[in-house]
C-alpha cells in the first residue's frame, strides 16, 4: 500500500462520511459547511489525478462561491425550516433504497468492465497540462465553442437570477 | 498508484448520495446541496477518465470546466427561485410548494 493510497482511502472515507451528513444532518448551515469538506476533498483528489488547475478552481469557484452562496440562501430562508420537524420526507427509506439500488446497479456494472482496474499511464516527461488545457479551451480545432457558449450560459443565468430574486417596489 | 476502480466507486457512492439527498430531503435547499454531491462525483469520474486513458488529450478536464460552469449557473437560478418562493409562500419546504399539485 503507497502513500497515494492511504491518501485516496482517508480522502474517501471523509468525503463520504461528510457527503452522509450533507443528506441527513437537520441544521442546513451544517449541512452547507459540511458540503465545504466534502469540496474539498475532491480537490484532495483532483490533486491526486495530476490535475493541479481543476483543484484549484474546485477550491476557489466551488468552495469560495458556490458554497458561500447556499449559506446565503440558507441564511434568507432560515425562519420556518429548522423548525417544520423532520428534515426528511415520510417515505424517505424508500429513496434510500433507490440510492442502495443505484449504487449496486453501479458497481455491478462496472466490474464487469475490463477497463474496471487499469493503472494510470505515465504523464510524458515535461507535460504542462495547464497549458494543454487552456490551449484546448481557445483553440478553434477543441473546445472554443463550447467555452463561449458556457460563458454565454453563465452570464444569462446571472441576469435570470437577478431578475428572478429581484423585489419590486410595490410587492410587500 | 491507486487503480482507476477506487475512484469509479468512490464517485457512484458519493452520486447515490446525492441522489437519496434529492429524494428525500424536504427542504429545497438541501435538495439543491444533494445536486452538487452529484455533480462533484461526475467530475470525479471526468477527471479520473482523463487522467486514466489518454493524457495528453484533454477533453475530460475541459468538460469538468464547462461542468464548473453549469453547476454555478444553476446554483445561481436555483437559489434565486427558491429565495422568490419563500418571499411568495414564507416556506421552502418542497412538500408545501404544492400550487400546481393536481
Amino acid at each position: 500500500m503507497t502513500a497515494m493510497q492511504i491518501i485516496f482511502l482517508i480522502t474517501a472515507a471523509v468525503m463520504l462520511g461528510s457527503a452522509f451528513m450533507v443528506v441527513t444532518t437537520k441544521n442546513l448551515v451544517h449541512a452547507a459547511l459540511w458540503l465545504i469538506v466534502t469540496l474539498f476533498g475532491a480537490a484532495v483528489l483532483f490533486a491526486t489525478l495530476n490535475a493541479g488547475f481543476i483543484a484549484v478552481i474546485q477550491v476557489v469557484v466551488y468552495i469560495g462561491a458556490i458554497a458561500i452562496l447556499f449559506i446565503f440562501a440558507v441564511m434568507l430562508t432560515r425562519r420556518t425550516m429548522s423548525e417544520t420537524g423532520a428534515g426528511l420526507n415520510p417515505n424517505w427509506w424508500l429513496s434510500a433504497a433507490i440510492a442502495v439500488i443505484l449504487f449496486g446497479g453501479l458497481a455491478w456494472l462496472l466490474r464487469g468492465w475490463d477497463g474496471f482496474s487499469k493503472a494510470a499511464p505515465a504523464l510524458p516527461s515535461g507535460f504542462d497540462s495547464v497549458g494543454a488545457l487552456s490551449q484546448a479551451l481557445v483553440s478553434p480545432e477543441a473546445y472554443v465553442l463550447p467555452f463561449e457558449v458556457a460563458s454565454v450560459l453563465l452570464l444569462a443565468a446571472l441576469v435570470g437570477a437577478v431578475y428572478i430574486a429581484f423585489q419590486k417596489k410595490g410587492e410587500e | 498508484m491507486i487503480p482507476l476502480s477506487w475512484y469509479l466507486i468512490l464517485s457512484a457512492a458519493l452520486f447515490s448520495i446525492g441522489l437519496f439527498g434529492v429524494l428525500a430531503r424536504r427542504n429545497a435547499v438541501a435538495i439543491l446541496l444533494g445536486i452538487e454531491l452529484m455533480l462533484n462525483a461526475v467530475n470525479i469520474n471526468l477527471v479520473s477518465f482523463w487522467r486514466y486513458n489518454d493524457p495528453t488529450r484533454m477533453d475530460g478536464q475541459v468538460f469538468a470546466v464547462i461542468v464548473f460552469a453549469v453547476a454555478a449557473a444553476e446554483v445561481a437560478v436555483g437559489l434565486a427561485l427558491i429565495i422568490s418562493v419563500y418571499r411568495r409562500r414564507n416556506t421552502v419546504a418542497a412538500d408545501e410548494i404544492d400550487l400546481m399539485k393536481w
